[in-house]
């Protein structure tokens, strides 16, 4: 799992039928103390996350499990939302 | 799997449900002499892993979500599965 922040939504219309409703977000995976590191990438959202928000997300095959319909065509979504910067405890 | 240390944790109140009562803890990868590398991740914590603690990370799904949560099939993709006590290293390699 990485830390990562939402920088952006994805509009698709035409999309796999496992895909409908589902939200696709543009995120930029962050390093321990946020810094941007790589490129951004497309996450799916299990757990409602919005733009702006610091959140982490799952990679691989698990990305799909959150979703009850676990053929989910995806290899990256979003599993939880940080409550704020201040809740990245580090030393 | 890889050699990391624990440098601290992450707070989500809003988490797949699956999570619920593990901590998620982030990790920096070390080399086996101690010294940091770039990679850092988040990974759940199964063997109550403290900050600071040199520890071995799971990197793959059935693995880390059986030894986080206890059954596969949840959406955790890297978790804590021990901790190191010592490494012994060739004296070359030091």
């Amino acid at each position: 799992m990485q830390i990562a922040r939402v920088i952006g939504t994805i509009v698709s219309t035409v999309k796999n039928q496992s895909l409908d409703g589902r939200k696709l977000l543009i995120v930029q995976t962050l390093d321990a103390d946020l810094n941007a590191k790589g490129d951004p990438t497309i996450a799916l959202d299990s757990v409602g996350a919005g733009v702006g928000e610091l959140v982490f997300w799952c990679r691989g095959k698990e990305a799909s499990f959150p979703f009850k319909r676990d053929e989910t065509p995806t290899d990256c979504t979003i599993v939880g939302i940080i409550d704020s910067e201040q809740h990245v405890y580090r030393k | 799997m890889l050699l990391a240390r624990v440098i601290g944790n992450v707070v989500a109140t809003q988490k797949n449900q699956r999570y619920e009562g593990s901590r998620v803890m982030l990790c920096r990868q070390i080399m086996p002499d101690g010294s940091d590398m770039e990679y850092t991740c988040l990974a759940l914590d199964s063997v109550s892993a403290g900050e600071g603690d040199i520890v071995v990370i799971a990197q793959e799904g059935w693995s880390a979500s059986t030894a986080a949560t206890g059954k596969p099939g949840a959406a955790i993709d890297s978790a804590i599965v021990g901790i190191v006590d010592y490494i012994d290293l060739l004296p070359e390699e030091k």
